[in-house]
């Protein structure tokens, strides 16, 4: 793909493309609306690669496979949708607990269980974080148009492969289905890191890795472990060192994990913090509300997981509020809140209808919280809503 | 017999050990099958990838001095399925409870038959479930008792040789560990047969299924065995009503998935030519 060409293609098709221009070389998936798109270009275009596909007999399934794939050497991935997400959460764990590079895509639709098929929602962020047991490193990346789902795509292969945890890419039913022109800019491709020197090679050292058949053989398991793969469950501190360790990875490398695209926030009295579709309608308001001054800006979040909290503390520092729109009845504004910690006026705006926001519902929550604000300072009583 | 003098130490991942089976486990014998048929077959152990699911069987990986994966419960078989396919060079062993493939993992079990991918299913069938303290399993025989059917199951249990057979796996088979002697033959014929291979063998669990049914100890268990089964390589599905024969019931060169995904998308071949 020339990256000065310009084409109209469908969310899921951009999704597939970013995977395969990543290197993506295995799929597993089970078919579910608004993500089969996803499956039915990799079921294409993979074979022309040398790539391989399967069609699974469920989601628990198409998990499994592509870790099993992912240890035989593959770049490896699955989509699907919120149904389908809830089953994979028993391998998001052992992707987790295995350091195994994958990429787990949710077009995310009207929940709890079959739901609102197929309207869009972003119901599963807080799932998306915490849906396996346990304690867990994990990234969770949006995207807010086809354009960045292609690009999305290729950062959320690059982050598993170079930090060797699973990544976790969330679409809507909108973003899914709709067609818009994209441009396909050059974007590095990153490479799961390879040991200096096989010998001695251990699995769960570091980030670097050996597929199975390449260096010295391998013990993979779920279990809490040490650094060659051995179970160590008498003594949990082995298991909660290596925890630490793998969420250190993240930590250290917060710089390239952490995405966000800022707007007008040099004076902003207001802010707007959205990320996926709902940035759109998002920042359409802030147009609007800067047109008549009143000072917003918006950050539109692409990484949800990890938060990037210092710069959410920083803006809280010197706005005046902020408004958390969302198509769910109130996730995200959990730990922005709990990040704000009270230095600015956190109001929710959400829906669950399945439908998207419209900019006027945001400037009007805006002028609302300028208003009430003018009044007195009201510090959020429940966090929780 | 096991011929003397073979030296399996080095099909061996011995600094794992001691295993978490219990004394009178059938499953070390499972074990000594599988690194038999190893050593028959001349393996380079570094192709070699071993994947358990959960349970007392699950563990078996730890011990094999192979590439090694111990995974969740019932879903072994998917996870072989994306190690096959991604690398088809490897030989893929997949051993599983009787709970962990045909309980949790039933559905696996069936579509990897139906798919005929070249893995090789080593199920450990002790009636029961071990590891968690000896409840009833779906291979529970209808009126044996469990921590969980304390009068006796009241379902009837799958026979895994006719659930694999109707599932469409093309190697089926089924030994004991009374049969010891016959299991490093029955899986090498497994791991050389071009397609999904089901090796079941009965094996005793003195702790649970033994004690709790008055069974007695493990060498008594073995004769149970004996008892239970009847040499009866391919007869008839009608005779096998009423009896758990032993042995070979189907043996038969069928398109393999991963040969066919090759063949039917290799880039050097045209799809389009028909």
């Amino acid at each position: 793909m020339k990256p000065d060409i310009m084409r109209l293609i469908q969310g899921n098709e951009a999704c597939a493309l970013g995977a395969l221009r990543a290197g993506c070389t295995f799929f597993a998936g089970y078919p579910i609306t608004p993500a089969s798109e996803i499956m039915e270009t990799m079921a294409r275009e993979l074979p022309k690669k040398d790539g391989k596909f399967i069609q699974m007999e469920d989601e628990i399934g198409s998990l499994a496979a592509v870790i099993g794939a992912s240890w035989a050497g593959a770049k490896a991935m699955t989509a699907t949708s919120g149904p389908g997400f809830s089953l994979m959460q028993e391998h998001v764990g052992y992707a987790s607990m295995t350091e195994t590079p994958c990429v787990i895509v949710n077009s995310q639709r009207g929940g709890p269980s079959t739901g609102l098929p197929t309207l869009p929602s972003q119901g599963d962020v807080m799932q998306a974080r915490w849906g396996t047991h346990g304690d867990h490193p994990v990234i969770v990346l949006t995207a807010s148009s086809v354009q960045t789902t292609y690009e999305m795509t290729i950062e959320a292969f690059n982050m598993s492969e170079k930090f060797r945890v699973p990544v976790i890419l969330l679409l809507d039913a909108v973003i899914s289905h709709m067609r818009e022109n994209i441009t396909f800019p050059e974007i590095e491709i990153a490479d799961r890191k390879k040991p200096v020197s096989t010998d001695n090679f251990t699995p769960f050292s570091d980030e670097t890795f050996l597929a199975f058949g390449k260096g010295p053989r391998k013990l993979v398991t779920g279990l809490g472990h040490d650094e060659r793969g051995y179970p160590k469950t008498t003594d949990g501190t082995i298991a909660e060192e290596r925890l630490k360790k793998s969420f250190e990875r993240i930590d250290q490398h917060l710089d390239t994990i952490l995405r966000y695209k800022s707007y007008f926030l040099g004076d902003a009295e207001w802010l707007i913090i959205s990320y996926g579709i709902t940035s759109r309608a998002a920042k359409a308001a802030v147009d609007k509300l800067q047109g008549v001054g009143i000072a917003t800006g918006l950050v539109d979040l692409q990484t949800l997981w990890p938060l990037p909290e210092k710069l959410i503390r920083d803006l809280s520092e010197r706005v005046e509020g902020i408004l958390v729109p969302e198509m769910n009845l109130g996730q995200m504004i959990m730990p922005i809140r709990m990040v704000v910690e009270g230095r600015a006026t956190v109001q929710a705006l959400n829906r669950a209808d399945g439908r998207l926001f419209q900019p006027d519902q945001i400037i009007n929550a805006v002028q609302k919280m300028q208003q009430k604000n003018g009044q007195s300072i009201s510090k959020p009583t429940n966090i929780f809503r | 017999m096991p011929k003397t003098g073979i030296n399996l130490e080095k099909y061996l991942r011995r600094d794992i050990m001691p295993s978490p089976w219990c004394p009178g486990c059938g499953h070390g014998n499972i074990l000594r099958g599988i690194l038999e048929s190893f050593d028959r077959l001349k393996l380079d152990l570094d192709k070699v990838v071993v994947v358990g699911g959960i349970g007392c069987s699950g563990r078996t990986p730890y011990f094999t001095n192979t590439n090694s994966m111990h995974t969740t419960h019932g879903r072994a078989l998917a996870f072989s399925t994306g190690v096959k396919m991604t690398n088809p060079e490897l030989t893929v062993l997949t051993v599983m409870g009787d709970g962990d493939s045909v309980g949790i993992g039933g559905n696996h079990f069936i579509h990897a038959c139906r798919r005929n991918i070249d893995l090789n299913a080593i199920i450990f069938n002790n009636s029961i479930y071990g590891m968690t303290g000896g409840q009833t399993a779906p291979t529970t025989p209808t009126g044996k008792k469990s921590t969980t059917s304390f009068a006796g199951s009241i379902e009837a249990p799958f026979d895994i040789v006719e659930l694999a057979l109707a599932a469409g796996a093309t190697f089926v088979a089924r030994t004991t560990t009374f049969d010891f002697q016959d299991m490093p033959d029955l899986i090498t014929r497994a791991i050389e047969h071009p397609g999904f291979s089901v090796v079941e063998i009965l094996s005793q669990c003195p702790t649970y299924f033994g004690r709790i049914n008055k069974l007695g100890d493990a060498t008594e268990m073995l004769d149970y065995e004996k008892d239970l089964t009847i040499p009866g390589e391919l007869i008839s599905r009608e005779e096998m009503i009423g009896e758990m024969p032993i042995g070979v019931f189907r043996e038969e060169i069928k398109p393999e998935f991963t040969d066919q995904y090759r063949k039917v998308y290799s880039k050097t071949e045209d799809v389009n030519a028909s």
